[in-house]
């Protein structure tokens, strides 16, 4: 155990991109928790799922313990606590800032203040953070980190002077950024190796050999192994079978004193069986302050989940259910469409985590899967005076029964270089968005806008990324809920109301997006043998109509008994096509047609 | 109509060579510069089919069909051997069908009596068209006088006679099809093929075409000209009784017939296909292609087979469907149930139904319907699923 005056616990804030898990990768190498050899080939050695490797991004949060010998010839302990960068996980991100004491703010040198920086730092200074200002990729010819420093003074209001500047990539300025954490940040503010255990529950997470692992931070008391700990919030009892810490391999120590981070394992069956900021104390002499605690995450968008091969629904079951034991803000419950069969509802804190549960799904599960419109949770005031949620299009009631709906909105921060202001102004007008303020950082317009989640939920963030040629960053915070004039519009294929399509749009925006939908449908279904009229309508009122031609010739001429093995192998190529498709009524539509319908594309 | 529906046996054998390969052809077929030997080619045929005899049992045959290449090209006591061989391997039934293919050449013409002594009673003539621009596009040799006085030596020395025509040629326009259609009937056929030329890979055709060099009718003017084909058949007494074959009621060619309706057959020569029973499942016979190198495998092997499967219950199923409904007869459901071990899916045929694409043939056969044929291979692979 170190001494409480010799611990420090850090994050990393960052834009995506900006250069933190390669700062990390920096101090673990030059702190010696990993050797050159160890290292080599692998980058962002703490992002451990391939997806997050893959797409740069961090979705679970992870620590790692560093030993630093500093200039005042003492030895400190460092925690690095990895956080998520992305929006859709700053629920995770708030959790972890909030067991720690401060923050390294890194800032790309040339690019400067993102809306995500914002949105992180922000955060890092509610949960009362010092805050150590690293400037990364001071080497690039475009960087101006005098500019920059200006910059995060002007825009976040917080002291640059000791800015650290430094190249991850070079490892120019890594052992500044060490010798800053010692002298800049603060040690834990309490801890007593003698008070009843005080341990915050920070995260956990499944695996395959040790079961569940508990990530914790001890404020009081010492964690043991053969202790028997205590979860306050469920009062459940395990003994502690293992105490170990990250370096950022796994390393058993014996004990986890105060202002510690680690982790233990306990014979813990599920991750749901463990919350999220709850209070670890000793069950034979438990803390009588124990922590406030965190509320669970809400998913916020909801969409369906449907195995290609009707015969795939319980394999989907199986692997639902195990992503679920790793991710407690997934959630899913069966649903049964008429179009697409039996499936999951599921519940997500964003596109992004819908994407990468859609995604590892297929890949580490091997399946094929039908995705239905995204849709965020619309609140119905109901004649009877009842509120419902509605988490499905296709479960609104009768309109006669609804007195009013209300959706949820967002505030949106987005940074923009100035020429793609105009474009990105239109984007945010053409999606009903309410402008709350604008102004200047630098040479970059900061844009707030109140937006309807249901205008961003679908490709908001693509359309983004695209008019401003991938300049452009954005963040976003849920704040209220609001009535809006919305109506149920239907997708009709051949006569056939396709539920699966089916979704809420404001009334002054559905001819243009039924329109667009019918086109999208046009392309991505292929001819049939008979004509097919794709419609959109609101209640019984068509307002858009498509019609795919019929095929007019598909025969081969010749077909001898030469021929019967090659046209028997197409054939089965043929259905295997047929099985990649959903069949409504006579036609058959492409899986992917389903979320490529959505996309509106402008 | 009541209909025999026993596709019986049937016995292919493939020449190989032609005189010159035709631009549009994607079949087995090899030009030689040296005159092929055909001794030594009878004597690999005979081994492979005493090999095949050995496989399939005592069968009987009731079509033998000399297809190419270019049959023709055989000198008459090279099919009177072929002929012999079969006869003294499989019982050829008294009434049996013996096509052979041939060019509507002058040369080819003159080898037609020995070929009807040799046991030939029904030839199929290449005649593609009946104009001599279009002759000279398809790389037709013969002229169309020429091809005329073939058909007409033919019709004198054979019992049976047919010829092929190709349509859907460039700038062809459904008047000018449906004359030239008539034209032919007028020769007094009483079987015609009509196929639609497709640009095949590997052909000449196809870097040509690829290139913008000439262009085929599009979708919509190909479905017109198929549209009068048959019209234009029907009305003069030679439906179609599969997509590209009409004959006069009576005068179909047996041995497709075979094919068609999923019966069992072996093959013999380079390149070509067999399908029959063995074990109690139906096996697929593939032999080289390249002709000598499928007579040295013979000489060396006892037969010139190099690739071939054993076919699950689904791929028999899928084999029948795709062959049986190409004709106007359609095919019998149990005999599907039976195969593939299910039936059909009644919600697809109900579908296709109500689009008017099949129609019930008695109580339990389908036939695809003149707007289904058109879209066939769509239509199967709907029911396939």
């Amino acid at each position: 155990m170190t001494p409480i005056s010799r611990i420090r616990n850090f994050s990393i804030v960052a834009h995506i991109d900006h250069g933190k898990s390669t700062l990390a990768d920096r101090l673990i190498q030059l702190t010696g928790a990993m050797d050159a050899r160890e290292m080599a080939g692998k980058e962002q050695v703490l992002d451990n799922m391939d997806i997050e490797r893959e797409r740069g991004i961090t979705i679970k949060a992870q620590t790692v313990r560093l030993q630093y010998k500093a200039n005042d010839g003492e030895t400190y302990t460092l925690n690095l606590i990895d956080t998520p960068g992305h929006v859709d996980f700053a629920y995770e991100v708030s959790r972890s800032l909030s067991a720690c004491e401060g923050s390294l703010l890194v800032v790309d040198a040339s690019q400067g203040v993102e809306a995500q920086t914002l949105a992180n730092v922000y955060q890092a200074i509610d949960n009362d953070h010092d805050i150590v200002v690293v400037l990364n990729k001071v080497d690039l010819p475009a960087a101006e980190p005098e500019r920059i420093r200006d910059q995060i003074e002007e825009v976040i209001g917080i002291d640059a002077s000791q800015a650290v500047l430094i190249s991850a990539k070079t490892g120019l300025g890594i052992p500044d950024v060490l010798e800053a954490i010692v002298t800049q940040l603060p040690p834990p503010r309490e801890g007593d190796p003698e008070k009843p255990l005080k341990a915050m529950l920070v995260d956990s997470w499944y695996d395959a050999y040790l079961g569940v692992i508990v990530l914790v931070r001890v404020i009081d008391g010492v964690l043991k192994k053969g202790q028997t700990i205590r979860m306050m919030g469920t009062n459940a009892r395990y003994p502690v079978e293992r105490t170990g810490v990250f370096t950022p391999k796994m390393l058993n120590v014996d004990a986890i004193g105060p202002g510690e981070f680690g982790f233990i394992t306990a014979s813990i069956k599920e991750v749901a069986d463990t919350r999220v900021g709850d209070t670890i104390t000793e069950d034979r002499r438990p803390t009588l302050s124990p922590l406030p605690g965190f509320k669970p995450a809400q998913p916020v968008v909801f969409c369906g989940l449907f195995p290609v091969d009707a015969a795939d629904f319980e394999d989907l079951r199986a692997a639902v259910g195990k992503l679920r034991l790793n991710d407690a803000s997934f959630s899913f419950e069966m649903e049964t469409s008429a179009a697409l069969g039996f499936g999951f509802r599921c519940g997500f804190l964003g596109l992004l985590h819908l994407e990468i549960i859609q995604e590892r799904l297929e890949r580490e599960f091997d399946l094929d899967l039908i995705a239905t419109a995204p849709s965020v949770v619309y609140r119905l005031n109901l004649i009877d005076g009842s509120q419902k949620e509605l988490h499905n299009p296709a479960d609104m009631p009768d309109v006669v029964r609804i007195s009013s709906i209300e959706e949820p909105w967002i505030r949106a921060t987005i940074l923009t270089p100035d020429d793609y202001l105009g474009g990105i102004l239109k984007l945010c007008q053409d999606r009903r968005g309410i402008q709350a303020d604008l102004s200047y950082v630098g040479t970059r317009a900061m844009l707030v806008y109140d937006l309807p989640l249901n205008e961003v939920v679908f490709d908001f963030y693509d359309r983004l990324k695209s008019i401003s040629k991938g300049y452009a960053s954005f963040d976003y915070a849920l704040t209220d809920y609001r009535e809006g004039d919305l109506v149920k519009m239907s997708l009709l294929v051949n006569e056939e109301p396709v539920d699966a399509l089916s979704m809420l749009v404001h009334r002054t925006a559905a001819e243009k997006r039924g329109r667009a939908m019918c086109e999208k449908l046009k392309e991505l279904i292929p001819q049939h043998m008979f004509k097919i009229p794709i419609q959109a309508a609101i209640g019984g009122k068509v307002i858009a109509r498509e019609t795919i031609s019929a095929l007019r010739k598909d025969v081969t001429a010749k077909c001898y008994g030469g021929d019967v093995t090659r046209k028997r192998k197409l054939l089965e190529k043929q259905k295997e096509g047929k099985k990649r498709m959903r069949q409504f009524g006579k036609v058959d539509i492409p899986q992917a047609a389903f979320i490529e319908a959505l996309k509106m594309g402008d | 109509m009541t209909l025999n529906l026993d596709p019986g046996f049937g016995i292919y054998l493939h020449w190989p060579f032609c005189a010159a390969k035709c631009p549009y052809c994607d079949f087995n077929s090899h030009v030689r510069h040296k005159p092929v030997d055909q001794e030594r080619f009878v004597r690999a045929f005979t081994r492979e089919l005493e090999h095949l005899r050995e496989r399939t049992g005592p069968r009987e045959a009731v079509s033998i069909f000399l297809g190419g290449g270019t049959p023709s090209l055989m000198k008459p006591e090279t099919v009177g051997a072929l002929l012999d061989t079969v006869a003294r391997l499989w019982t050829v039934r008294s009434d049996a069908e013996i096509t052979l293919e041939a060019n509507p050449s002058s040369v080819d013409a003159d080898r037609f009596r020995g070929y009807r002594l040799a046991g030939v009673n029904r030839v199929s003539l290449g005649v593609q068209a009946l104009n001599d621009p279009d002759l000279r596009f398809l790389g037709r040799l013969h002229g169309v006088d020429e091809a005329k006085r073939a058909i007409a030596l033919a019709r004198e020395t054979f019992p049976r006679m047919s010829f092929d025509l190709i349509y859907a040629r460039p700038n062809q326009t459904p008047e000018a099809w449906g004359r030239e259609l008539e034209e032919a009937i007028g020769l007094a056929a009483d079987h015609l093929s009509l196929y639609q030329l497709t640009i095949e890979e590997g052909t000449a055709f196809y870097g040509l075409h690829q290139r913008g060099k000439f262009a085929v009718p599009d979708g919509e003017t190909g479905a017109e000209l198929y549209r009068v084909t048959q019209e234009v058949t029907a009305a003069n007494g030679l439906p179609a009784y599969e997509i590209s074959n009409h004959a006069r009621p009576g005068a179909e060619s047996r041995h497709n017939l075979v094919y068609w309706r999923y019966g069992e057959y072996v093959g013999a020569g380079p390149g070509a296909h067999g399908r029959f029973k063995e074990k109690g499942r139906r096996i697929v016979t593939m032999t080289e292609r390249l002709p000598e190198a499928w007579a040295a495998l013979v000489e060396e092997k006892g037969h010139g087979i190099v690739d071939g499967e054993r076919l699950d219950s689904e791929e028999e199923a899928d084999e029948f469907l795709l062959m049986g409904l190409r004709l106007a007869e359609g095919i019998d459901l149990d005999r599907y149930e039976k195969l593939a071990g299910r039936p059909l899916s009644n919600r697809q045929i109900g579908n296709l139904l109500s689009e008017g694409l099949i129609a019930p043939v008695g109580n339990s056969r389908i036939r695809a319907t003149p707007s289904g044929m058109i879209v066939l291979d769509a239509l199967v692979a709907d029911l396939a699923r």
